[in-house]
């Protein structure tokens, strides 16, 4: 989706056209419970998320799960611009809180959706919006099954605010997190670094580089279901390397797992474009965002079946194997250099701020 | 990358630093003049590479943490004061002023704005004539081109709310007073490579006499450094003292002549303080009265700054190459990238912040005498 999907959507075509018509962009009434707020419900959240939990439109959704144990992840999105080269707003709160249960190893199932909006929003760019939501929901097999709608006044908001809580099962004999990293584990990502980052920034701040980076926006649950499937125990870890990038988090994990982390800086996957706007904009592509990677971290022995499980799915053709843990150097991210040498990689303090030359 | 990776070729750098290892017999200093070096010399991890007592000082050329702290302060106030656009490149955000730092005016409810260029400030001031747009000018020569070219179009498109802060610092006279300041133990220099892009290199050989210095001008990736410095040891080994260029894909000895144009007719030299080096001659440029019209400091007529640096902040002395970042008592301790003391810390291409993010694994002692 591009910047300019919002202009296409022709409201006519909607289930019920002429309430949403009658405002063609948000009102504080559309928030205050009453009518307007109902045929947001009816007219534009239901359509585009149906399903049986969220048709009883109750205080909550009531679902059935298999007996187990359940993973439950919340994220906020606030992302500027709405729509960028690869995916929206909307995408991403689908895929972000997918991606937080597939990483716990999880398989997720509902998720919530909440918006915050503010008055005068254009319908027709919600309504575009939600359409991502809707097929970014189908593609990752998720229900969205309960929600809310605020508006704040106009000038209080961005636009859109979405947050999105999910619910999943974790899967049996599957453990993993953050502080299970085992010395001689191999490390290896599941691709390119840094797309998301920069899409979202060539966009915002009107660069122009010579090709279009686009976002890397993925539900991963897909990629890995194949990974524990064809691994499950050796599995020791995994993260989607969002916000913070690569370096912090393989940084959390080198702190919550008490090891070090050694990195072969070349082995690192980063697109062409990628590296060269990094280079431009004197930025470090292993602490710029992604929104559909994640950071594998498992037993040695498992380290080739993981990356040709990785490399076999759409989502991981260039997966790498990018590194190991180490008992020297504990709680650092020490790279490898091209030139031979070692570097540390420091979790930043803040977001990468280009530099002036 | 085409051309990049080229000069980035890991093997061709252990046979370049083999060589120097080869012709080396006495220790050396060497200072970078330039952050972006030291950044790239620490990032890469070249200063492991060369021999024990070849020492890699680093020089004062990270303009950020040269911008005196009185001018931060200006561009705080200015900052804050309602109906301005304050824009500014982004490392200088978070460099703290006396009391605050620019995101903090930011978050107060500041209108701070990071740019990529400062002709995007200039059509901030387009779009936007009922606010004042100023742009922070900070740089050395490397910027100061299109700092200039930015001022020009102003006038050029009559503006009236257009202004730029100025705070440009000159190459040669740092490397001049460094040279002339009394206990100096650098004995040659890698000139950086963009400044003389702009400017030429038909300063320095009256530098690299008077003081019978030799001066390489280097560029910034692995391999261009590399070779810089094996030319500066072969010249330091030799006893010879001149001006070599390392770096002629990009530089001539003239440099370019339009910039420079450019730069002569925008702005005049003048005394500049360096932020933990103190006032050097002739050392910066300030817009010339043809142009004082578009003077940030003259438009708002900022007083009452009263400055303070923090006792335990040692940057002054990183800054003339006197000690390693590692030296300073406040170092990793009082004073980290979370918690600056001074802009060496917070600068991306500060010494202190290069050897924080990237030497940590080293001990303290490596840090300090890395290199000797």
């Amino acid at each position: 989706m591009t910047t300019d999907t919002a202009a296409t959507i022709d409201l006519s075509t909607w289930s019920c056209p002429l309430p949403l018509a009658d405002y063609p962009e948000i009102v504080m009434g559309h928030g205050g419970g009453g009518k307007l707020g109902n045929e947001l419900v009816e007219h534009l959240f239901l359509p585009a998320f149906r399903n049986a939990a969220l048709e009883n439109l109750g205080d909550a959704a009531v679902f059935d799960l298999a007996s187990g144990r359940l993973a439950m992840s919340t994220d906020s999105f606030v992302v500027q611009p709405l729509f960028f080269p690869g995916g929206s707003i909307g995408a991403l709160a689908i895929n972000g809180t997918v991606n937080d249960l597939a990483v716990s190893g999880a398989e997720p199932k509902f998720l919530s959706a909440s918006f915050i909006l503010e008055e005068g929003f254009p319908l027709a760019q919600l309504a575009a919006i939600v359409q991502e939501m809707s097929a970014a929901a189908k593609t990752a097999g998720v229900q969205i099954v309960t929600g809310d709608t605020k508006v704040v006044e106009r000038g209080h908001g961005d636009g859109v605010y979405i947050n999105t809580t999910g619910v999943g099962l974790l899967r049996a004999g599957i453990s993993v997190g953050p502080a299970l990293a085992e010395p001689g584990d191999a490390i290896l990502v599941s691709g390119t670094i840094g797309d998301h980052g920069m899409a979202i920034m060539s966009v915002r701040e009107g660069l122009e580089f010579e090709s279009q980076i686009r976002s890397d926006c993925a539900a991963l649950n897909g990629l890995i279901a194949n990974v524990l499937s064809a691994a499950g125990g050796a599995v020791h870890t995994m993260r989607d390397p969002t916000r913070g990038g690569l370096a912090s988090t393989l940084n959390e994990i080198a702190s919550a797992s008490n090891v070090g982390i050694a990195l072969d800086e070349r082995a690192i996957p980063v697109r062409p474009d990628v590296r060269s706007a990094c280079e431009l904009l004197g930025l470090d592509p292993v602490y710029v965002a992604n929104e559909g990677k994640a950071a594998f971290i498992v037993a040695p022995e498992c380290a080739d079946v993981v990356l040709s499980v990785l490399q076999a799915h759409p989502l991981g053709r260039e997966a790498a194997r990018i590194g190991t843990v180490t008992t020297d150097h504990p709680r650092m991210l020490v790279a490898r250099t091209a030139m031979g040498a070692n570097r540390v990689i420091a979790i930043p303090v803040g977001e990468q701020l280009p530099r002036i030359c | 990358m085409k051309y990049l990776d080229e000069f980035r070729n890991g093997e061709i750098a252990q046979r370049v630093a083999r060589e120097i290892h080869a012709i080396t017999t006495r220790p050396w200093k060497i200072m970078e003049v330039c952050g972006g070096q030291t950044h790239s010399i620490i990032k890469n991890g070249i200063d492991q590479m060369l021999p024990v007592g070849v020492e890699m000082v680093h020089g004062p050329g990270c303009p950020v943490c040269v911008t005196p702290l009185e001018l931060i302060d200006k561009a705080l106030a200015i900052a804050a004061q309602p109906g301005v656009i304050f824009c500014s490149f982004g490392d200088m955000l978070r460099v703290p002023g006396t009391d605050s730092d620019l995101f903090q005016v930011k978050g107060r409810g500041g209108d701070v704005r990071v740019v990529y260029s400062p002709l995007d400030a200039v059509e901030l001031a387009v779009k936007n004539p009922d606010r004042q747009v100023v742009f922070f000018g900070v740089g050395f020569e490397t910027t100061a081109p299109a700092n200039a070219m930015s001022v020009h179009l102003a006038k050029r498109r009559g503006l009236k709310n257009f202004s730029l802060l100025v705070s440009h610092v000159l190459v040669p006279p740092a490397i001049d007073a460094i040279m002339s300041s009394p206990g100096n133990q650098v004995q040659a220099f890698l000139a950086a490579g963009h400044v003389c892009s702009v400017m030429g290199y038909w300063e320095y050989p009256p530098l690299a006499d008077q003081f019978n210095i030799p001066i390489i001008v280097t560029g910034f990736e692995p391999l261009d450094l590399l070779d810089g410095i094996r030319r500066a040891v072969i010249q330091l080994e030799r006893g010879e003292h001149h001006v070599e260029n390392a770096y002629e894909r990009i530089v001539s000895y003239a440099g370019n002549l339009e910039a420079q144009r450019l730069l002569s007719e925008v702005f005049e030299t003048t005394d500049r303080a360096w932020r933990g080096i103190g006032v050097i001659p002739r050392s910066g440029w300030k817009l010339n009265a043809a142009y004082r019209d578009f003077d940030a400091e003259e438009r708002f007529h900022i007083s009452g700054i009263r400055t303070v640096e923090s006792p335990l902040c040692h940057a002054g002395d990183v800054l003339r190459g006197a000690i390693k970042p590692g030296e300073c008592p406040a170092f990793g301790k009082e004073c980290t990238p979370r918690r600056p003391l001074g802009a060496t810390m917070v600068s991306s291409e500060g010494a202190c912040a290069a050897y924080f993010n990237y030497g940590r694994f080293l001990s303290f002692e490596q840090l300090a005498g890395a290199g000797r």
